[in-house]
C-alpha cells in the first residue's frame, strides 16, 4: 500500500477513536465541562497534560529545529521540561488546593479584584488564540503533505473534530482525547526514531544511539557527534556541539531563552487548568510527575533524532545529482519546503547555509521527512502522519477550552449575566467552545502573516503575566490588588512592545538588543519587571486585601481551611 | 490570620526547606551545567557526549524528572506527618 494509503487508514482510524471517546465521554454539568468532575486519575492526568502540552511545535518542528541548531536546540528541551519543576514544586498543587475552574478566577478572587480577573482574562485568551493558529497550521501541513487534500478542507475536517469532542464532552472529552492522542503520538515518534537508531548506530534506543559510534558510512566506528562535528567543520559550520560559537546564539540569550520557557509554561493557562481535574493537592503534585515523565519520553528523544536526521540529511544531498535525488526530495519540493537552485550550475546538490545556498530546507519538515529519508516502509510514515495531527489536534482542544470557559465563565458569568443558572452557562460554554473552534479553523486556513512572529510571544506573556501573579499569590501575603494588577500590565506591557519593536514590525535589529536578549528571552525580564512593579506599587498602596492571610492558609493547606471541590 | 499551631507551622517551614533544595539542584542542573559552564564542560568527552552538551539535552531533562519524583514522595511524608500532630490535639 502507498504512503497515502496508510496514511488514510492511520488518520481515519485515529479520528473515528477520538469520536467515539466523545460521545462516550459527553457531560450535563459545569463542573463536568470545566474540569471533568475532579474524577481524574493522577497517570491519566499526566498523560493528558502530555498530549495537552505537546503541540504540533513539539512534535513535527522541534527536532527539526534542533537539527539545525545543535547546542543551541537545548533551549527548547530545558526550557519545556523545566517549567515542569516549577510547576510542582511553586504552582500546582496550591491551585488545586485553592479548587474552581479557572485561571483567571484564582488571579481574581487571591488578589480580591475584578480588574485583575478581566487583565488575566485578556491574556488567557491572547495567549490561546496565539497558540491554536500555530496548531492549525500543523494540521494543514500535515494534511497537504500526506493526503493531497487542500489545506483547507484538512484544517476544516480536524477542527471539526475538535469541535465535536469539545463541545460534547468539555474538558472530560478532552481530557480521555488527550490520553488516546498521547498513545498515537509517541508510538508514532518512537517507532521510526528507534529504527532510524538501530539503522545507523546498531541500538534501538535513540538515546543511546545519540552516543554511540555510527556503524555504516565513511566515518563508521566514529561516535555520532563526533561524527557531526567533523562534517560541519568539512562544509564550514559552526560546531553541532558547541555553545556560544559565531553564528550561534550568545550565552546570555541561551540563558534568558530558556529562563523565559520554564516560566512561561509554568504560567500557561491551557496547563494549568489540567490540575484542576484532579481530586486532592497530592494528586495535582504526582500528576506533574507524570507529566514531565510521558514528556521526557519524547523529549530526550527529539534531541537524538535531531542528530540522525543531520547526518542521514547531509550524507543523503550532499554532492548528489540533483536528478538522482530521492522521491521523498521530490515530493516535498513539490510542496514548496524544499527548494533547490542550482547556483554554480554543476548539476550537484551542495549543502551550506545562510545566503547562497542552493538548498533551503523548511525546518518543520525533518521529523516528517525522517522516516523518508531513511526509507522506512510506508505504514510508519503514515503512522507519523496520525501523530502529527494528534499532536496538534490535542493541544488545540485544551487551548479552545481556556478560551470557552474564559468567555462562559469569567465574563459571562462573572461580569455580564452573574445570574445565569449552571444549565444556562453550560450552554455558554459549548456555544463558546464551537465560537472558538470556527475561528480557530478560519485562523488556520487565512493564517496571519505574524504567527510564526508571536508564537514566542506566547510564552514571554505567560512568564510577564501569569507566574509572578501565581507565585507572589501563594508564596507572600502582602500584594495588593493594584500592585498585582500594575505588574502584570508592566510585565506584559514591556514584553510587548520589545517583541513588537524588534520582531513584528523591526524598527531597529539585534545589534539593539537589551543586555543581548533576543525578543524570544524577553519575558525573563518582563517577569523580572512584573516582580519589581508589584513589589513598589503594592508598598505604597497598603493595605492587603483583608482576607489574603486566609485565602494564603487554605492554599498552604492549613488547618481550619476547607480545600474547594 | 487563622491560628497556625506549632506543628503546622514547621510543616510549612519543611515544605520551604524543601522547595529551596529542590529549586538550587534544578537550576544547577539545567542552567548552571547546560548553560553558565557549558564551555568547559564540553572539553569533557563521555560515553560519546561532550559533558555539557549532554547535561543541555538529556542529562537536565532526566535530573527534572528524579527531582519531581522526590518532591511527591517528599511532600507525602511531610503531610502525613502533619496530619498525625494534628489529629490527637485539635488545634482550631
Amino acid at each position: 500500500m502507498s504512503i497515502a494509503g496508510w496514511t488514510l487508514v492511520f488518520v481515519v482510524g485515529s479520528f473515528a477513536l477520538y469520536s467515539a471517546i466523545a460521545v462516550a465521554s459527553r457531560v450535563g454539568t459545569t463542573s463536568g465541562f470545566y474540569v471533568a468532575g475532579r474524577g481524574v486519575s493522577a497517570v491519566a492526568n499526566g498523560m493528558a497534560t502530555g498530549a495537552d502540552w505537546m503541540s504540533a511545535a513539539s512534535f513535527i518542528s522541534m527536532a527539526g529545529l534542533i537539527s539545525f541548531m545543535g547546542y543551541d536546540g537545548a533551549i527548547y528541551l530545558m526550557g519545556w521540561t523545566g517549567g515542569y519543576v516549577l510547576l510542582a514544586l511553586l504552582v500546582a498543587p496550591y491551585l488545586r488546593r485553592y479548587g474552581r475552574y479557572t485561571i483567571p478566577e484564582f488571579v481574581g478572587d487571591r488578589f480580591a479584584s475584578q480588574a485583575a480577573r478581566l487583565t488575566a482574562v485578556v491574556c488567557a485568551v491572547f495567549i490561546s488564540f496565539t497558540y491554536v493558529a500555530g496548531q492549525m497550521r500543523g494540521v494543514g501541513v500535515v494534511f497537504s503533505r500526506f493526503l493531497t487534500i487542500p489545506v483547507e478542507y484538512g484544517v476544516a475536517i480536524g477542527g471539526i473534530i475538535v469541535l465535536l469532542y469539545a463541545t460534547l464532552g468539555g474538558m472530560r472529552g478532552i481530557t480521555y482525547t488527550q490520553v488516546a492522542q498521547y498513545c498515537v503520538l509517541i508510538v508514532a515518534f518512537l517507532i521510526p526514531a528507534g529504527a532510524i537508531s538501530w539503522m545507523m548506530t546498531g541500538t534501538p534506543i535513540p538515546q543511546i544511539g545519540f552516543g554511540s559510534p555510527l556503524i555504516e558510512g565513511e566515518r563508521a566506528g566514529v561516535a555520532l557527534l563526533r561524527a557531526i562535528d567533523q562534517i560541519h567543520a568539512d562544509l564550514g559550520l559552526p560546531e553541532y556541539t558547541g555553545a556560544f560559537l559565531a553564528g550561534k546564539k550568545t550565552l546570555p540569550d541561551v540563558f534568558a531563552i530558556t529562563m523565559a520557557l520554564m516560566t512561561g509554561t509554568a504560567g500557561l493557562p491551557h496547563v494549568l487548568i489540567r490540575f484542576y481535574t484532579v481530586k486532592t493537592a497530592r494528586l495535582a503534585r504526582w500528576s506533574v510527575m507524570w507529566a514531565l515523565f510521558f514528556i521526557a519520553i519524547l523529549y530526550t528523544t527529539a534531541p537524538a533524532v535531531a542528530a540522525f536526521a543531520r547526518v542521514n540529511m547531509i550524507q543523503t544531498l550532499h554532492n548528489t545529482p540533483f536528478a538522482e535525488a530521492p522521491d521523498w526530495f521530490r515530493n516535498w519540493a513539490a510542496t514548496g519546503l524544499i527548494r533547490f537552485t542550482d547556483q554554480n550550475g554543476d548539476g550537484l546538490i551542495q549543502y551550506s547555509e545562510g545566503p547562497g545556498a542552493e538548498l533551503v530546507i523548511d525546518r518543520d519538515i525533518m521529523v516528517l521527512a525522517n522516516p523518508e529519508i531513511a526509507e522506512l516502509p510506508a505504514w510508519v510514515v503514515g503512522l507519523v502522519a496520525a501523530g502529527g495531527l494528534a499532536a496538534a489536534l490535542s493541544t488545540a482542544a485544551g487551548l479552545l477550552l481556556v478560551i470557552s470557559a474564559s468567555v462562559s465563565h469569567d465574563l459571562l458569568k462573572s461580569f455580564l449575566r452573574p445570574g445565569m443558572s449552571e444549565r444556562k452557562e453550560l450552554v455558554a460554554a459549548r456555544l463558546s467552545a464551537a465560537g472558538a473552534c470556527v475561528v480557530a479553523i478560519i485562523v488556520g486556513i487565512y493564517p496571519p502573516d505574524y504567527v510564526a512572529a508571536v508564537v514566542a510571544f506566547a510564552f514571554g506573556l505567560a512568564a510577564a503575566s501569569f507566574f509572578p501573579a501565581l507565585v507572589l499569590g501563594v508564596f507572600t501575603t502582602w500584594v495588593t490588588a493594584r500592585g498585582a494588577v500594575a505588574g502584570m500590565i508592566a510585565g506584559t506591557g514591556f514584553t510587548a512592545v520589545y517583541i513588537g519593536w524588534f520582531k513584528v514590525f523591526e524598527w531597529s535589529g539585534p545589534e539593539s538588543w537589551w543586555f543581548g536578549i533576543s525578543p524570544e528571552g524577553i519575558g525573563t525580564l518582563g517577569m523580572l519587571i512584573n516582580f519589581g512593579v508589584t513589589w513598589f506599587v503594592s508598598r505604597r498602596t497598603g493595605p492587603p486585601p483583608p482576607d489574603s492571610a486566609k485565602m494564603v492558609a487554605m492554599l498552604r493547606g492549613e488547618p481550619g481551611s476547607e480545600t474547594r471541590g | 490570620m487563622s491560628q497556625l499551631s506549632p506543628p503546622r507551622r514547621d510543616t510549612w517551614k519543611r515544605s520551604l526547606r524543601l522547595i529551596a533544595i529542590l529549586l538550587a539542584i534544578w537550576f544547577t542542573a539545567s542552567l548552571g551545567l547546560g548553560v553558565l559552564l557549558v564551555e568547559p564542560l564540553n572539553r569533557i568527552w563521555m560515553g560519546g557526549f561532550p559533558l555539557g552538551f549532554w547535561f543541555a539535552q538529556q542529562g537536565s531533562i532526566l535530573v527534572f524528572l528524579v527531582l519531581l519524583l522526590v518532591n511527591s514522595v517528599a511532600m507525602d511524608r511531610i503531610e502525613r506527618d502533619a496530619d498525625r500532630s494534628e489529629d490527637p490535639e485539635d488545634p482550631s
